[in-house]
């Protein structure tokens, strides 16, 4: 036994090191130097100040805003330091009641808009963080936020086409808007 | 079918298979102890590791020493794993100041992660120390993984293995269980994962030990929260519910940490524990379509690659072809399925003026939409990694099945690292046998005569995990413990319990997550099927190795089958889903099945 017990505490000690010490630092280092703007969570500064991520969304509720990808986390929606989905079942009324909800407070912000509702407008996200929406969930928008800024909609439309991005090498994933980004860019056109 | 998943399912298959291929050359040589596949200055420091641990690694161990040495190993990992979470308090890298994690949930979570399950009842951002994180629990990640291919290297070893007629009965040992793990760590799991931990810090996975980081959001968020007492109770009205308190902020917090030295490794070693709760969803975990793909590539990578070692290993490539050939042809039939379910979307959804046509979004993020959400799960429940980027219990109810059952067909289509690979032996060492019994010859694989001894394993190798899921899945929806998790209702609810236990006695990690385990009676069951369902198959695995290793390789002639044709391939095929099908068609239809009539028949 004793033929076994002293290599796997010393290689289990060595390896350790290796993997849980040496290697996270290592990695850690070359993040720093080579990439510190995302090593550091990719923040965005408005006036000397940290106003989000571009990787993490924010709930906006605000009619003049562009509305996100609903959000599951408690005890607030898009809480950055406890992400998470609904887990509600296809089959759960608890999901079409919230759906619901949500597409009554959407039509009741914008009643002239008969337009079916995209689903990332209503459906929760994984994480509960998505930053992002379809292009078809903003362009929904589109009307509501020109009327409550007084801007032509053609000039909200062209700021959602200039922030979408297509898929990756034209595979990969879907076309998407970064809500944070749309926002503050109408923010500053304002 | 849209066309765009069909490309991402080939193109997906063809990239994995280009990498994998020579990896699975370069991982025989490691499997080589002469060899020195990494340069010598690595083999310096390898052979100084030896020095100090006081390894011979010219040991050829018997498989009873190998498994009882992998045994050893595995536990100091589980003790030093709970007591880590226990004291993170008093340990430093804690910025949060987590306190110790109960007892339960760091017995479950230890278990957890020395089996490459890496289930988690735990939320990681609101619960882990960054030192638990990084120096327990990612370091259980290479360990787990380095193991499962320390395995695999020892049931080639007994195929490969010639017995001269000068050698001693019993002579042939397996190798040496040290050598291997040390070897696999330094060169496959540690330069892949430092490589793909840089690529991912590039697309926006963070990697800092800085504090979470409050920032100023544009609007402000308005929510509800139950008021508490100067105790720090909550405050009850006279009818007793909670008095509810509104707050309004502007301030959000981003949990912050050493994301991506953790995410490579998750993914190489096909663990599955993410840092935070919502796993490969979470954009600081994965936050773009091509981050997404290269995770999917990272699970199936060792997995794929461990065929092509062993092809090279025995000496015929063509072996190699055959296992990854039937690997292939499950995943893609369970893949279809998932993405055809996924792209479907919630008719009663629809019916509510909701335009459905991307499919099924609740649990999935914008990024990724329900291509490669379903593609994703698919491989994150065929390979036994458990890593999610949507939430799988909001899948549609064919989508729950295919990953349910991908799950409990045994997490061998391409499977873990190391344990993908030597389950689909097992399953074609009974393929073998079948057919040898069909045509009345003593069935031979490689050479080698599987007799009574073999099959003894064989059966206890299959028949012990889904002996855990179905008896512990009664149990849990028995008792009053088990069904109080149960956060769905109807069937949904029922799959929500099976999921849980064939996630963690196949060592897969991933769940219908609003199950709610992190109580006593579930950490505990869940510890026992994570454990009962690694070692239960490794050690008769060992054993049927350290039986072959013994054999005299006989030289195949005409009546010998052969092992790499299509006909092979379709009964090894044949008998995991026939298997499979027996053991768990009765719970399924319960399940997924049912909910699926309740969701599209009116």
């Amino acid at each position: 036994m004793k033929s076994i017990l002293r290599p796997a505490l010393v290689l289990f000690a060595l390896l350790t090191l290796l993997t849980g010490f040496i290697y996270p630092l290592a990695v850690t280092g070359v993040a720093q130097v080579s990439f510190p703007q995302q090593a550091h969570g990719s923040l965005v500064m408005r006036d000397g100040k940290a106003v989000g991520s571009t990787l993490i969304g924010q709930a906006f509720s605000d009619p003049k805003y562009f509305w996100g990808r609903p959000s599951a986390t408690a005890p607030m929606p898009n809480n950055g330091a406890a992400s998470g989905g609904s887990n509600l079942a296809p089959s759960n009324p608890v999901l079409l009641d919230a759906v619901k909800a949500r597409v009554e407070a959407l039509r009741a912000a914008d009643p002239g808009n008969t337009a079916a509702v995209p689903q990332d407008l209503v459906m929760t996200s994984a994480s509960g963080l998505d930053p992002q929406i379809s292009p078809a969930a903003a362009m929904y928008q589109a009307g509501r936020v020109a009327r409550v800024r007084g801007l032509p909609v053609g000039e909200v439309q062209q700021l959602i086409a200039r922030n979408t991005h297509g898929r990756t090498l034209g595979i990969f994933g879907e076309p998407r808007v970064n809500v944070l980004a749309l926002n503050m860019a109408l923010d500053q056109g304002k | 079918m849209e066309p765009l998943a069909l490309i991402n399912l080939a193109v997906f298959l063809g990239v994995l298979l280009l990498a994998a291929y020579p990896l699975g050359l370069f991982i025989a040589r490691v499997a080589d102890a002469q060899a020195n596949p990494a340069g010598s200055i690595l083999g310096r420091v390898e052979s100084f590791l030896y020095r100090i641990a006081g390894v011979d690694p010219q040991e050829d161990m018997s498989w009873r020493k190998y498994a009882v040495s992998l045994l050893v190993f595995s536990l100091i990992g589980v003790l030093v794993v709970y007591a880590v979470q226990r004291l993170q308090l008093l340990l430093p890298l804690n910025p949060q100041g987590f306190g110790a994690v109960s007892a339960d949930s760091s017995f479950n979570t230890a278990l957890s992660f020395v089996t490459n399950t890496n289930w988690q009842g735990y939320g990681g951002e609101s619960t882990m120390s960054y030192l638990t994180q990084m120096a327990a629990l990612a370091v259980q990640n290479f360990f787990s993984a380095a193991c499962g291919m320390a395995v695999a290297f020892a049931l080639i070893r007994g195929f490969a293995r010639r017995v001269l007629a000068s050698d001693a009965a019993g002579k042939n040992g397996l190798g040496n269980l040290w050598v291997d793990v040390t070897r696999c760590t330094m060169y496959v799991l540690l330069p892949l994962s430092f490589v793909f931990a840089v690529v991912l810090v590039s697309q926006g996975v963070i990697q800092n030990f800085d504090e979470y980081q409050d920032v100023a959001t544009l609007d402000a968020v308005t929510y509800e929260t139950p008021k508490l007492d100067a105790a720090g109770a909550p405050l009850k009205d006279a009818s007793g519910a909670p008095v509810m308190e509104k707050i309004v902020t502007k301030a959000q917090t981003l949990a912050m940490g050493p994301v991506a030295s953790q995410e490579a490794i998750k993914m190489i070693g096909t663990n599955g524990g993410g840092f935070f709760n919502a796993n490969s969803a979470h954009p600081f975990e994965n936050p773009t379509p091509l981050t997404n793909f290269l995770q999917m590539l990272a699970i199936f990578l060792i997995p794929a690659a461990l065929c092509f070692a062993f092809g090279r290993m025995v000496g015929d490539m063509r072996q190699g072809w055959a296992i990854v050939a039937a690997m292939s042809v499950i995943f893609v039939a369970f893949a279809l399925l998932a993405l055809w379910s996924e792209a479907h979307g919630n008719p009663g959804i629809a019916a509510l003026g909701v335009d459905i046509s991307g499919g099924n979004l609740e649990g999935k993020e914008t990024r990724f939409g329900a291509i490669a959400s379903a593609l994703f799960a698919t491989i994150t429940t065929a390979a036994s990694c458990g890593a999610v980027n949507a939430m799988h219990d909001s899948l549609m109810p064919l989508g729950g099945f295919a990953t349910m059952l991908l799950i409990q067909l045994g997490e061998v289509v391409f499977g873990g690292v190391g344990s993908g690979f030597y389950g689909m032996l097992i399953f074609a060492v009974l393929a073998v046998f079948i057919a040898g019994l069909m045509i009345g010859r003593t069935p031979e694989y490689l050479g080698k005569k599987i007799q009574s001894f073999e099959m003894k394993m064989v059966s206890i190798a299959i028949l012990a995990t889904p002996m855990v899921v179905l008896v512990g899945t009664a149990l849990a929806v028995m008792l009053d413990p088990g069904k109080a998790g149960i956060s769905n209702p109807g069937a949904h609810g029922f799959s929500q319990v099976l999921y849980a236990v064939s996630s963690a006695a196949n060592n897969n990690g991933s769940a219908f997550a609003g199950l709610s385990a992190n109580t006593p009676f579930y950490n505990v069951l869940l510890g026992i099927a994570v454990w009962i369902g690694r070692f239960g198959v490794i050690v008769p695995v060992l054993a049927i190795a350290g039986s072959l290793a013994n054999k005299q390789r006989s030289e195949a002639t005409v009546g010998t089958m052969p092992t790499h044709g299509p006909l092979f391939v379709v009964l090894v095929i044949g008998s995991v889903l026939l298997v499979g099908a027996l053991t768990y068609v009765p719970a399924l239809a319960l399940g997924p099945v049912v909910e699926h009539l309740q969701v599209f028949v009116k």
